[in-house]
């Protein structure tokens, strides 16, 4: 290994760090007061103090971490359920084929159209209305934004599924599926009972990192929150945006207070998660020690099946709708469909979406290829000096997806403009840099380190350079986990919309700015065509990490998933 | 010392009204005191050619962005400025983005040249000094376009939420609070807040408004804070911390009886203007607010609305209020975002915006003054089946102290967003 690629972790390591710093101490000083270009000279409690005695504050708080921890634990059971429903099967090929699409559809999109589909005013409630139900109003019932935060949750775990479902299928390959279900089918467990004792242990614990950063944003997420979430009180999150951009300035301090506060409920959430997989792994050790050699009858299979896939239909029905809803004119309820139709948001809109798709591209890629070399570095130092960086080095790699972006981008945006460096797209994509470094390392980190070492031990043992070794087995072995590494970056990317914003200062317009600009008109027909537009480039992204691979591997047995 | 003070309160009399004029011609005659005077517009119209204007503006509204860009091909062609359109979700990131470039020690050069604005976040950037004001005072009232704005018939051009304007910002449009409702449903509307409640008591969950402090919920309750307080002239002085629980008591007793009839009861609000008309349009309520009188035809055009929808207001009056465009004191070419304001304010550009195919935003200029052809214009504007004229949106009420809002605010938070 060249002597100079030790450097990758130290430069990654001062990439993450250099900008969190500054946005945690952005974050921490207004939090505790100090603050004197907002006449904060003195260091208190009072922001801290301010924060705590907002009415419906502690349910906020409950509410971050139940939503988080439910949606968490949901989409991961599910995902578990549909890969034990399908493992090794051909039905596999058909959900890698929905996952990519799904995956790139925006957030505030999805949450949208999933309002639509459940509100008393939406789809499913006009299939029935006014034949079946008699209703020629829609109902007064309180679905979406229920106090309890259950549609929220139900959107939360239908993003998140597709992406714990990519992670999967990404690690799925190391644990040789075929192999193993041989060997059980040969000890008579059922393809399900299977799964559960001999993949699903050790593919948790090859996405366990993916699973924190689905936890950790789904306790801190606003968007989602905003369409689907209760409002009295709204989880944290929202609250902290709300007093963010309050026209009183002195709420900044209590916003800041808010950041910190979301930080202590995301780390407390984790801690829930970590206690409750000791009990899961208790009891699962006493399921997989039990002898049982069936998960349930084929009914159960069925029902599994049909649980597991319903978030993904569900969310891919919305899309649809919301497409629909792009060339409606007017839509009344109980009408099923538009009663007429326009391409006037289509003709508003498309112009101009050309140059912004190109910006949108270029902010995407720069930043994607250099982390992407960065990673490989990073993880080619780790197999060579075996030193993995240990719990520190994780934690640096979480604090841009831990700390709430609000608050965090502040300090970025204040370091930028003392840079003179606002506004310019070289900027702009450094700071995309910072928020999808941590995911496309923990996207390939545990594929990685999995990787059989003995095939390049074997290599070396033939002679082969540390490059050659690299290049003509290493990498083209792990085509699907770095493609599906960089497709991650590209759709992170483009989802980026705060750093976007703050750090261009405007100047530098991207489909996502667009989009969430239009969307906070709360316009259903502009917000689908620019989630449509927006939704392209992340999705021939995905399509490409998923279909190459497979085009690869069509002779290679050994690196084909299934 | 001439100043524009004579113009900053509402103006008592035609006397006021005069000498206001004349200080405002009089100062369009005082030499150049420096290189940024207004006082020859032509040569400064000269000298910001070839600038860039980087205009940050609410953009959720694709009918507004598009009447945007109009202006700026239309100035891109009449001054050779080239005007930037920044997409903005929520003025108050704008706020932000002036003050962390102050905070850097940016006085100058900033990234924001113009930007739309009013109420709150004019306030907080007047009272932080970070509003561009040239020869230490406003320029608003200096701009050739001035003299047309209708200072006289609408206070709230010169007063914004209370606070005096002093020419810190330019009005860009006007609007009057009303309701809109669906004609077929409905055949008598309610006209004062008690039949509102009677209204909602007899049509459960047919009525809701944005949840505060959305700025349209908040100008609903400060409605209602005017038809419930004891006397409306307390409103335009500050509350007193220990006025509040006496002075809002009404108001809440009204909102006590009013919220269990409201939409889902009252246990949840729509986030904001846009959500609401999105439940006015999926049919789950009968009755909605907007800010802009042109709202509801607006929608009809874009047959968001059905075609049976209508507008009324209460008999007493309803809250009216401006919008305005204003630079930041860091500004990079304040000189260029100078024509920008004036030409946003002219006439031709005042007349293709209350255009309610184009935008429908009622003008800040005083129509009889200006050329007959202009004044034709707006005569033939078709204002669309829901918009109520200016005579049938009867008499307007000034926004109350903002001390007030911030009380009425916190209580409402404290009454109903506990959980």
């Amino acid at each position: 290994m060249p002597s100079w690629l030790r450097f990758a972790p130290a430069v990654t390591i001062a990439l993450l760090m250099l900008p969190v710093a500054a946005g945690l101490v952005a974050a921490i000083l207004p939090a505790f007061g100090y603050f004197p270009a907002l006449g904060g000279t003195h260091v208190s409690l009072a922001p801290l103090m301010n924060a705590a005695s907002q009415p419906g504050i502690l349910r906020s708080t409950v509410l971050a971490a139940t939503t988080g921890l439910a949606s968490t634990a949901i989409a991961l059971l599910l995902t578990f359920t549909l890969l034990a429903c399908l493992w090794d099967s051909k039905g596999m090929a058909a959900v890698r084929r929905l996952v990519a699409p799904l995956l790139s559809v925006p957030h505030a999109a999805a949450a949208v159209g999933l309002a639509f589909l459940i509100a008393p005013s939406g789809f499913f409630f006009r299939l029935v209305s006014p034949e079946l139900s008699g209703w020629t109003r829609p109902p007064d019932l309180l679905i979406v934004n229920d106090l309890w935060g259950l549609s929220m949750i139900a959107g939360l775990v239908a993003k998140e599924m597709p992406f714990l479902l990519l992670m999967a299928l990404a690690a799925l390959p190391a644990l040789h599926g075929t192999r193993r279900r041989m060997v059980m089918a040969s000890l008579g467990y059922s393809r399900g009972a299977g799964f559960f004792v001999a993949i699903a242990p050790q593919l948790y614990r090859l996405i366990r990192l993916p699973v924190f950063a689905v936890l950790a944003y789904a306790s801190s997420v606003a968007d989602v929150a905003i369409v689907l979430g209760p409002t009295t009180p709204a989880p944290l999150a929202v609250r902290i945006l709300e007093w963010s951009s309050d026209p009183d300035l002195s709420s900044r301090f209590m916003a800041a207070a808010g950041a910190l506060i979301q930080v202590a409920v995301t780390l407390g959430a984790l801690g829930i998660w970590v206690l409750g997989e000791k009990l899961v792994s208790r009891s699962w050790l006493y399921w997989t020690t039990s002898g049982r050699r069936s998960a349930g009858g084929p009914t159960l299979r069925l029902a599994g099946l049909a649980l597991s896939l319903a978030p993904m239909i569900t969310i891919a029905l919305g899309l649809a709708i919301l497409i629909v809803w792009s060339f409606a004119g007017a839509w009344r309820f109980p009408d099923t469909l538009p009663s007429s139709w326009s391409l006037r948001t289509w003709m508003q809109l498309g112009e101009g979406s050309v140059e912004l798709a190109r910006t949108t591209l270029w902010v995407a890629l720069v930043p994607t290829l250099v982390a992407g070399l960065l990673v490989l570095g990073c993880l080619e130092t780790e197999a060579a000096t075996g030193r993995t960086g240990g719990n520190r080095a994780l934690l640096i790699l979480y604090l841009p997806l831990l700390v709430p972006q609000v608050s965090f981008l502040f300090g970025l945006q204040f370091l930028a403009i003392v840079l003179g460096a606002d506004g310019r797209m070289i900027s702009v994509m450094a700071a995309h840099m910072v928020f999808i470094l941590p995911y496309m390392f923990l996207s390939i980190a545990d594929p990685y380190r999995r990787f059989d070492g003995r095939v390049l031990t074997v290599a070396s043992g033939l002679g082969l350079g540390f490059w050659r070794r690299l290049f003509q087995i290493r990498l083209p072995m792990m085509i699907g986990p770095i493609l599906g590494m960089l497709a991650i970056g590209i759709a992170v990317s483009i989802g980026q919309y705060l750093p976007t914003l703050l750090i261009g200062a405007g100047r530098v317009p991207t489909l996502t700015t667009e989009a969430v600009a239009l969307s906070a008109g709360g316009n259903r027909r502009a917000l689908a065509v620019a989630a449509t537009l927006q939704a392209v480039l992340p999705f021939v992204a995905f399509w490409i990490a998923l279909a190459v691979p497979a085009f690869l591997a069509r002779k290679r047995r050994g690196m084909q998933v299934r | 010392m001439i100043s524009s003070s004579p113009l900053t309160g509402p103006l008592a009399s035609p006397m006021a009204r005069t000498v206001a004029l004349t200080c405002t011609a009089l100062l369009a005659l005082v030499p150049a005191a420096s290189a940024d005077s207004l006082t020859d517009f032509d040569v400064l119209t000269e000298s910001a050619r070839g600038q860039q204007v980087f205009f940050h503006a609410w953009s959720g509204d694709p009918t507004i962005n598009a009447y945007i860009d109009w202006a700026a091909e239309e100035i891109e062609a009449r001054f050779g400025i080239d005007v930037e359109h920044v997409r903005v979700t929520d003025t108050a990131d704008v706020v932000g983005i002036v003050l962390a470039e102050t905070a850097a020690g940016r006085a100058a050069g900033g990234s924001v040249d113009l930007v739309w604005i009013n109420g709150e976040n004019f306030i907080t950037l007047k009272d932080a000094g970070l509003l561009y004001a040239p020869d230490g005072e406003g320029w608003a009232n200096r701009l050739p376009s001035w003299d047309l704005v209708d200072v006289e018939g609408n206070p709230s051009l010169t007063t914004d939420f209370t606070v005096p304007v002093e020419g810190l910002q330019a009005p860009w449009g006007t609007v009057q609070f009303s309701f809109y409702y669906d004609s077929d449903e409905i055949a008598e509307t309610p006209a004062s807040p008690q039949e509102l409640v009677a209204w909602a008591e007899e049509n459960p969950g047919r009525f809701t408004y944005p949840q505060p402090p959305n700025f349209l919920g908040s100008t609903f309750l400060k409605l209602l804070l005017a038809y419930t307080v004891d006397d409306r002239e307390r409103l335009s002085s500050p509350l007193a911390d220990e006025d509040t629980e006496e002075a809002l008591a009404p108001l809440f007793a009204y909102l006590d009886s009013l919220h269990p009839h409201l939409w889902r009861s009252g246990r949840t609000f729509p986030t904001n203007q846009a959500a609401l008309r999105q439940l006015y349009a999926d049919g789950e309520i009968s009755i909605g607010l907007a800010n802009n009188p042109a709202e509801a035809s607006g929608a009809i055009a874009r047959e968001e609305f059905p075609g049976s929808t209508r507008s009324f207001v209460f008999n007493d009056g309803m809250i009216a209020n401006s919008h305005f465009v204003a630079i930041p004191s860091n500004a990079n070419a304040p000189e260029a975002a100078l024509v920008v304001a004036n030409f946003l304010m002219s006439p031709v550009a005042q007349l293709r915006k209350q255009d309610p195919a184009v935008w429908g935003d009622f003008t800040v200029l005083n129509v009889s003054a200006l050329d007959q052809s202009i004044q034709d214009g707006f005569a033939a504007l078709d204002l669309g089946p829901a918009t109520l004229t200016p005579t049938q949106l009867g008499p307007a009420i000034s926004e109350p102290h903002s001390s007030w809002l911030t009380a009425i605010e916190r209580m409402w938070a404290a009454r109903y967003q506990g959980g």
